[in-house]
Order: structure tokens, then sequence, then C-alpha cells
């Protein structure tokens, strides 16, 4: 043993009698167990991201098929005799019919078929002799009556109304226009936007350069309050007191509209603009800030000529993930906006969001409908959205403030 | 002197101009207070806090709304403060902090905080009651309809998801205020990392694990998108198991002014509970304030 005095050297000294060598790293099964397992566990989070991509787009594919079932019905003769017995069964319940008739877009080219059914030979020899057996004239009349009024493909209606700007989900003939919904979303977060992010950013700005400590320990505490406040209360102050309140400044006539609710949610978005705004201030370098106080530079030419140009990634990074907020904001939406899908660019008309249609038709519609795959679709897309955002986010812009300040 | 100081308009104006920001951000969150407080305050007695609704909603208290916050809460808290503490002490411990693998996580992690909270809700709906829901339904009570269904348990893991990033980044906060000096000092005496983590890392960090928690709970009692179709319900006259739906405060509020058929009666009911959780969560949000001050100044010690 050298005499050198290494800590480890020392400690080898001390526990000589013992004799553990220290350089070989002994296998014990209790430290490998717990490596792995705390392994695991931290996948866990990868794993939720996936899982969650994975399964609420999974109840939205349905409508990206065509409804089931939906073989010809010339071609399959079996499947549409099938159908059409339990259609004389149960003449009130459609499903069953409106499944065969699925491929048929055209109500009256039912209508056709049908007519030939009865009149023409041709097409009995198609269907068999036992579909005419099975359905008696009046019978076959009472079940056309039945499918004419859903006797189309549901998914391929709703895939094609969803560029279109009508949001009617519950009719005869549903239409599910996200147009108006994404519009809608879009104004809020435009109007939120405007409200918080110059507010939240001054305050930063305020805090980072030229607030005293005191000031700081009042501003910070308070910012971190709101960031805790639930969105739910947000929503329900809104409601009760920010709406009359506006309403009696403005004088517009529908009191819960997209301007009530634009700053309602910016509210709730300041806390998140001012947290990563001030970060990325904080973080540049002081040597900045006193290089241009020496230059002769006032304290807010350097503020704004300085270290605002600095942090300009950090702040829009800041300002993303505030646009990423507002974008997915459900409770203050649903309370605060007046829940209308117009399209309108007024900011005080009523709107509806894509989240709030989400929160408030999911829970009425039933399981498995194409009305509830098409809520889930929405939500794929409020989720790939705020994705791309945190990425662009993260990844573009980290690098960029990186850059700046190391000078490189 | 080389030049007199003027009294720079300009810059007075601007520098103005940001405080006033930072006072208009003040007041409003003063305002909503005051107002929610002053509106609330008469309503608040030990009765509301302890009673059940009554005369179909417009009287009485909330108590199982109370309860199944509560219950939320803590089923919550059990599932995300065990996860999120091991994934912090993945991230701090043994992960190298360039490597592949802790970016991602954090990425995740990130990504995890910032996706909108419905989206939680439909995940929940789609993957526990839909998909592990069901499957149990099917394997265990032959297709009969018992957790296929919204519920508190599902409820409460959905929040769960929800609150992991804000456990994780609490922790790992905490755990980085342990000097290297003691985990060297444990390992030089002879002790596994195991050992290390287990005896000095995770006591040392206890407050910034209370911390978390406390947060958690705190964005938890709160939220209310997740569970608006994975368990939250409007009236129940029993209080919940783990297998039935739950009313909850942050519902409570949502359907008493939006659903309710009378919404001027029941006025002072919805102060009242607004009142409530506003209280709890800035509580709450105090006490994870004070603890995590005291956690920065010891790391600056």
């Amino acid at each position: 043993m050298t005499k050198k005095k290494s800590k480890k050297e020392l400690l080898n000294r001390n526990t000589e009698s013992v004799n553990i060598d220290i350089t070989q790293k002994k296998f014990r099964l209790s430290d490998f167990l717990a490596e792995k397992v705390i392994k695991g566990v931290a996948f866990l989070s990868i794993a939720i991201i996936i899982l969650i991509f994975v399964f609420v787009f999974r109840e939205s594919l349905p409508i990206f098929q065509p409804e089931k079932a939906t073989v010809g019905l010339v071609t399959a003769k079996q499947e549409v005799q099938e159908t059409y017995g339990e259609v004389t069964d149960s003449l009130s319940t459609s499903p069953a019919v409106q499944e065969t008739y699925g491929a048929v877009k055209d109500t009256t080219e039912v209508q056709e078929q049908y007519g030939a059914v009865k009149d023409t030979t041709e097409v009995q020899e198609q269907y068999g002799v036992q579909t005419k057996d099975t359905l008696g004239g009046i019978q076959a009349d009472d079940t056309y009556t039945v499918s004419s009024g859903s006797g189309y493909d549901h998914n391929r209606a709703a895939l094609r109304s969803l560029g279109t700007t009508e949001w009617v989900p519950v009719s005869e003939k549903p239409r599910y226009g996200i147009l108006a919904l994404l519009m809608g979303t879009l104004k809020i977060t435009l109007i939120s936007m405007l409200f918080s992010a110059p507010l939240a950013i001054l305050a930063a700005l305020y805090t980072s350069v030229f607030a005293n400590k005191k000031m700081k320990e009042i501003i910070k505490p308070t910012i971190e309050l709101l960031a805790g406040f639930p969105s739910v209360v947000i929503g329900f102050f809104a409601l009760m007191v920010l709406a009359t309140f506006l309403q009696s400044i403005f004088h517009y006539d529908t009191r819960l509209n997209s301007f009530v609710g634009g700053i309602a949610m910016g509210i709730a978005a300041i806390p998140i603009i001012f947290t990563i705004t001030e970060d990325a201030l904080t973080a540049v370098p002081k040597t900045y800030y006193e290089a241009s106080l020496a230059l002769g530079a006032s304290r807010w030419q350097t503020a704004f000529f300085v270290i605002l140009p600095a942090a300009t990634p950090g702040i829009f990074a800041a300002i993303l993930l505030g646009i990423g907020r507002v974008f997915g904001e459900t409770m203050i939406a649903l309370m605060a906006t007046g829940n209308a899908a117009q399209m309108d660019i007024n900011p005080f008309a009523s709107v509806r969001t894509l989240a709030a249609t989400i929160g408030a038709e999911m829970a009425e519609v039933v399981f498995g409908d194409t009305h509830y795959n098409v809520l889930f679709l929405i939500g794929s897309l409020l989720f790939i959205f705020t994705f791309l955002l945190n990425a662009i986010a993260e990844f573009y812009v980290k690098g960029k403030l990186l850059k700046r300040i190391q000078g490189k | 002197m080389i030049k007199n100081k003027k009294i720079d308009i300009k810059g007075v104006a601007i520098e103005g101009a940001t405080l006033l920001s930072a006072l208009i951000i003040i007041a409003i969150v003063v305002v909503m207070i005051v107002v929610i407080v002053n509106g609330g305050k008469q309503q608040l007695s030990w009765e509301f806090l302890t009673s059940f609704p009554t005369d179909g909603m417009t009287k009485g208290g909330i108590f199982p709304a109370i309860y199944g916050t509560f219950m939320l809460v803590i089923i919550m808290s059990v599932a995300a403060v065990p996860f999120g503490t091991i994934t912090a002490i993945y991230l701090t411990e043994y992960a190298k902090e360039n490597s592949v693998i802790a970016k991602t996580i954090r990425f995740a992690v990130r990504t995890l905080a910032v996706i909108p909270s419905i989206i939680y809700g439909l995940f929940g709906l789609g993957f526990f009651i839909k998909f592990v829901g069901a499957q149990v339904d099917s394997t265990f009570y032959g297709g009969q309809l018992k957790w296929g269904q919204p519920n508190l348990l599902w409820a409460s893991l959905t929040m769960a998801l929800l609150t992991l990033p804000v456990v994780i980044v609490s922790v790992e906060e905490a755990l980085r205020t342990v000097p290297k000096d003691l985990r060297a000092a444990s390992l030089a005496l002879g002790a596994t990392k195991w050992q290390t983590i287990w005896k000095v890392v995770l006591p040392g960090s206890i407050s910034g694990i209370m911390t978390g928690t406390i947060l958690a709970v705190s964005r938890g009692a709160g939220e209310v998108a997740p569970i608006l179709f994975t368990g939250a319900a409007y009236y129940l006259a029993t209080l919940p198991g783990l297998s039935d739906q739950f009313m909850v405060l942050g519902y409570h509020i949502y359907v008493m002014t939006t659903q309710s058929a009378n919404v001027d009666q029941t006025l002072p009911i919805q102060f009242g509970t607004t009142c409530v959780l506003l209280m709890l969560t800035f509580l709450l949000n105090m006490t994870a304030v004070i603890l995590r001050y005291r956690i920065r100044k010891k790391k600056n010690n």
C-alpha cells in the first residue's frame, strides 16, 4: 500500500483489518434490483406520453374507416339476407339497417335497388328467392322508411363535414365542422395573449431588473399563488364578476363572449409567461448589465436594449407555452365564453373552443358513437398541437438562447 | 461628476410602466381573493362544511364534495408521489446529466406538464375506463359492469398522471440541494449507492418531497377537466367507495354555476364552495412556497 494521502487510501488504512478492496465493485443484489426498478419507473413518464397519444388517437380512429359491414349489397347476398331478417324482427331499431346500407351513399340509390327487388326479375336472381320470401311487400316498405333516415355512412359524412363551419353534432344529419371551433379557439388565444403577454413580460422585466429585494419578495409569491389558482375558480370569477364588470365598461350585448373568456384565460396564462420570462431574463449574465451601464446607458435603456433582446428566445418560449395553456384550457372556456359555435371575428361575440366542446359534450355522448370519435379526434388535435408547441419551445428556443448567451 | 443626473422623463415613464404591470397583476390576484372571500364568508359555517346538500341542491352543505376531494387527492398522492420521487431519484442519482435517456425523460416530464388537462380526461376515459376497466370486468366479473365505468379510482389515477410532473420537478430540485460531500462521505464509509440514497439523500430532501406532494395535492384539488367524465358526479346521497362516482369541490362549482336550474338562488352556495376551494389551494400553496423558500435558502448557504 502506498503512502499517498488520497481519501481512498486513508480510508483503506483505517479499515485495514477488514481488508475491503474498494477498487473492485462487489455485486449486490439489492443495489442491482434498486437500480433496475428505479430505471424502469423513470421510463414511465415516456411511456405515459406514448400511451396518451395511442389511446386518445385510438378512440378517434373509427372515423377514418368506413362503417363496419359495408359489404356491397349486391355482392354479399348472405349478408343482406341476414340483415333484412333482423330488421323485420325489430323495425324500430335501425342500427342493423344502418350498417347494411353503409356503402350506399345516396338514399335514392337505395330506393332504386329496393324497387328492383320487387319489380324486376333480374335483381331477384341476385338476391336469391329467399329474400322475397322473408320480406313481404308491406314489410319491405317499412324497412325502407326506417333506413332512409339513417341510411348513409356516418363516418364518411362526419369526416367530410369536418372542414365545414357548422357544429351540429346532435341532429338528424349531424355535422361536425370544427372550423368554427378552431376559429373560436384562435380568437380567444389571440385576445388572451394580447392581454397577458405584455403584462407578464413587463412585470417580469420589472422584477428582474428594476425591483428591489422587498418588491421581489412580494411579486414572486403572488405570482406563485396565482399559478396555484384552480382554473375553475378563475372561471367562476370571470362568470360572476368580470363579465358584469367588463359589460358595464364596453356595453356589448352578449354578456359571456370571447373577450371575457380571453381576459380570464390571460389571467390563467400570466404565471406561466411571467415565470419563464423571468428565468430567461435572470439567465442573462450580469456582465451585460454592468457593461451597458458602464458605457453610459441608463437603466431602462439597458433593460430594453440589452437584457430584453438577449432573452428574446426565452420570452418566445414563454409565449408559446402560454398559448399552449390557453389553447387547452377547458373550465374557463366552459364557464365564461358563452359556448356558441359561430364564425364571427367580433371579439364581443360568443364563441366555443375545441377544449370546451370536449368538456361539454363528452359526458352526454354515446360511447363508441361517431360523435364520440369526433370528440377524441379533436382531443388528438389538441394533443399534437400542444406537443409541437412544447417541442419548439424546448429544442429550437433553448438552443438559440444558449448560443446567444454564451456568445457562440 | 461627469454629467449631472437629469430627471429622465422617458426613463421614469418606462420604469413606471413595468412597475404598473407588476402592480396590475398583484391587483388582479388581490381583487379575485377579496371578491370571492367576501362573497363566500357569510356562507361559511361548520354546518355548511359538514352537511349534505338538501332541497334539490339549493340548500345545505357541501360535505360530500369535500369528502370526495379529500379521497381524490389521497389516492392521487399515493399513486403519484412514489413514482414521481423515484423518477426524480433516477434523474439526479443514476442518469448522466447529458445522456440521451435523461434528456428524453426530462422532455417527457415537461411535455406531461403542458398537455391540456382535458386530454388527461380523454386518456382516463380511453385507457383506464374503456381499456383497463373493461378488461378487469370481463376477466373477474364476467362482463358485469363494475370497473368499466367512471369512478373514484380511475379519476384519482388520471389526476395522478396530471400531477406527476409537479412531484418530479419539486423532488428533483430538493435532491440537488443535498451536498455532494454527504454522498461522497456515505460512499466512502462503505455504504452502497442504494444505501446512500435511502439513508442519506432521501432524508435530506424530505422537505422537498413534502413540497412536491403539497403542490400536487393543490393542483389535484383544483383541477376539474380531467375528472369531468372519469368520475365526477352532480349529486350523490351517499359517500363514495372506490368504484363509485363522487362529488368534488371544483366540479360542484362548475355544475352549480352552469347547469343548475336556479342559478340565483344557489349563488351563496356557489360563492361558499368557491371560497372553500380557494382557501384550500391557497393554504396548500402558501405552505409549499414557504417550504420551498427554506429549501432554496439552505441551498444558498
